[in-house]
């Protein structure tokens, strides 16, 4: 078991064809193993993609004609919150929006519009790196060799986080103490965005495979408090942490919409502190959440 | 993005908000003129400056003729503004914004922000305006009114109605001020605001409500569709390394340690800075060199790094996703050729070509002796610490 993508999951690219990412990711995807069914690309519909995947006008001909169930957004940040709204009318179930720079008013239309699709569908993203199940399916940028596939005498580890790099790092690390991962899901760095912590939290809490979780933050925002007090009450598997930002100067922007701090709200310390509290056992260097893990479940 | 008061007040009286008669001026003639011109018998001269601290600092005044005017202007354009947002070496002062001063029955704040909590745009009001917001949030809640707008339909006219009166507003002026309310509101999302806020919004003791000063934020992946806000860009506040860095699609910001760092994602770049300071140093700055770095944005990179002299080492952490760990290598050479590393550079590299980038650097060693290659990111930041002390 692993949660929301496994090797059944047939993926989309929105902007299959496009240089922004789009058709690199697509090989990168079908490389790995995901099963890439086609993508869309308005205004090149009929024709196929580098990869001799078929390409359509409209996510909706896609979904009819690949059953594609899942899809990897690289749609430029201007059209990108429609394509996000575009893939739930189609019937896809799972929208990964990895697109960086998209209008935040935008997002805030195409999540209220999300809405009416209640839990029949997920997004992911925006500005993630999207989500890879080890050896199953990839769907997003990350690189696929530094996961481990979950197999018999590993133990599993699920990971979720705000960043993207500094997710990859985890999963090394994690992969060096000889661990697997079940799942890990980049929920990226935006404001207003689709699965948060307490979503993923909910679901590794609630799949086999996974036997622990590590969770990324940084500074800026309350969703690391909020899924503090949500692993307090909820989770029984051990739980490990890391927030980037702790030396980073108050006031200042870095890079991530998300992470700014202002007015003492969304400090490392007020999320470092609700996560011990939470028995969450707190990395205080990014290079050794490794080592965390090891201390937090004895291996 | 940021705009000065003087642009906010425009862009907010265009979009029908009562502000007092003001003048922007460049001279301590046009100064008086202004003032006379306003016709108020007070008036209140503005240093307009992002940093913040002006009224300490001598750079807001009020004056009662011309002459006073005249004067307070060319202080304020012939003296640099210090206050503890400036730094020791201040800011120059090229706008002066003359408003008529009023009688003030009372000072309100209205505002919006984005709330990330609810995934919409929330209203924020109290009746304790003039003061930081943030202050009375944190000291006094229940003087905080919030409502949250409907993503899609806005601030609709029940809201604004029902807070108006909290606000203790009543009869016309409640009306007066739901209207500020609904203009601020649909203000707020025509131009992708990240914040507008009036404050303070005065009642005047003959019964006029008018926005006084006001704040007005833009989101940045938004400007595309604004090329009028774009064209309001006053980079003459930002240090001259961020202004490149950006020209170059980095994400830059200047700190005040000496080892530079070099990395690919935020979060990365934020823990990267976080693990120098464990081991002893200080970052000299944040650089997100972003995903989709190509050679010449990463040669820039190095040259913005080694442009700031405090800096006696750089770490280079990559982790390849999009960005390709060969290509920061060959990057790395270059400009080592082009600058010359004469301080020491310790790189880490793991993740989407990592292999080729290895074979690179190793081949380069000889010709860039100060280049250390690390194993992981406690070994880096050991090497590039004890490399600089």
């Amino acid at each position: 078991m692993s949660i929301l993508v496994n090797k059944n999951t047939r993926v989309i690219c929105q902007g299959i064809t496009g240089s922004g990412g789009g058709a690199f990711h697509t090989k990168g995807c079908l490389d790995y193993g995901t099963k890439m069914v086609g993508g869309t690309s308005p205004g090149k519909g009929g024709t196929k993609d580098a990869n001799g995947l078929p390409v359509f006008d409209t996510v909706d001909q896609a979904v009819r004609a690949t059953g594609a169930d899942a899809t990897m957004i690289f749609v430029p940040p201007p059209f990108a919150a429609d394509a996000i709204c575009e893939a739930a009318a189609a019937g896809i179930k799972l929208i990964v929006a990895i697109t960086e720079g998209i209008p935040v008013l935008d997002m805030v239309k195409a999540k209220k519009y999300l809405a009416d699709f209640g839990d029949s569908v997920r997004l992911v993203g925006p500005n993630c790196p999207g989500v890879i199940t080890p050896g199953e399916c990839k769907i997003g940028i990350m690189p696929g060799y530094i996961h481990t596939p979950a197999q018999k005498g590993k133990r599993s580890v699920g990971i979720v986080s705000r960043s993207g790099t500094l997710t990859y790092e985890a999963v090394w690390q994690t992969s060096e103490l000889g661990w697997s991962q079940s799942t890990c899901v980049g929920i990226g760095g935006d404001p207003v965005k689709g699965m948060d912590f307490i979503d993923v939290l909910a679901m590794f809490q609630a799949d086999p495979l996974t036997d622990a979780i590590v969770m990324i933050g940084e500074i800026g925002g309350a969703a690391e408090e909020a899924a503090a007090a949500y692993v307090k009450k909820n989770v029984t598997k051990p739980v490990v942490g890391f927030i980037a930002g702790r030396t980073a100067p108050p006031g200042k922007r870095m890079g991530h919409a998300g992470a700014i701090i202002s007015g003492g709200e969304g400090t490392a310390e007020t999320k470092i502190s609700a996560m011990r509290d939470a028995g969450i056992r707190v990395a205080d260097s990014p290079a050794d959440i490794g080592k965390a893990l090891r201390e937090a479940t004895g291996g | 993005m940021k705009i000065h008061e003087y642009q906010a007040r425009d862009l907010l009286a265009k979009a029908g908000i009562p502000v007092p008669a003001a003048r922007v001026v460049d001279s301590a003639d046009q100064a008086a003129k202004a003032f006379e011109e306003n016709g108020f018998p007070v008036q209140v001269v503005k240093a307009q400056v992002f940093a913040g601290g002006r009224g300490k600092a001598g750079f807001v005044k009020l004056v009662k003729s011309a002459a006073e005017a005249r004067a307070a202007a060319d202080f304020m354009l012939t003296n640099r503004m210090i206050s503890v947002q400036t730094g020791p070496e201040g800011i120059a002062v090229k706008k002066i914004l003359i408003a008529g001063a009023v009688d003030i029955a009372h000072e309100y704040y209205l505002g919006f922000v984005l709330d990330r909590d609810r995934s919409t745009v929330s209203m924020i009001a109290s009746a304790e305006g003039g003061v930081e917001i943030e202050t009375v949030a944190h000291q006094r809640p229940a003087a905080i009114i919030k409502q949250p707008l409907h993503p899609a339909l806005g601030m609709q006219g029940f809201q604004a109605r029902s807070t108006a009166l909290a606000l203790g507003f009543s009869g016309k002026q409640a009306n007066v001020v739901a209207d500020i309310l609904l203009k601020l509101s649909r203000f707020f999302i025509e131009y992708d605001c990240s914040i507008a806020e009036i404050n303070p919004l005065v009642l005047t003791k003959d019964g006029k409500i008018l926005a006084i000063d006001a704040k007005v934020n833009f989101d940045d992946n938004a400007l595309f569709r604004h090329p009028d806000v774009l064209a309001l860009k006053d980079d003459s506040e930002t240090d001259e390394l961020e202004i490149r860095a950006a020209a170059a699609n980095l994400n830059y910001i200047k700190l005040d340690g000496d080892i530079a760092c070099l990395v690919n994602g935020a979060g990365l770049a934020m823990a990267t800075m976080d693990v120098i300071q464990l081991h002893g140093g200080k970052p000299a700055n944040f650089l997100d060199v972003g995903g989709g770095v190509k050679a010449e944005g990463a040669i820039e990179a190095f040259r913005i790094i080694l442009s700031d002299k405090k800096v006696r080492g750089i770490l280079v952490n990559i982790f390849g996703g999009i960005a390709r760990c060969d290509l920061i290598a060959e990057a790395l050479i270059q400009a080592g050729r082009e600058v010359g590393f004469k301080v020491p550079v310790v790189v880490r590299l793991e993740g989407t070509n990592v292999e080729l980038a290895r074979e690179i650097l190793a081949a380069a060693q000889p010709e860039l002796p100060t280049l250390q290659v690390a194993g992981d990111l406690n070994d880096a930041a050991k090497k590039i610490v004890s490399a600089t002390r």
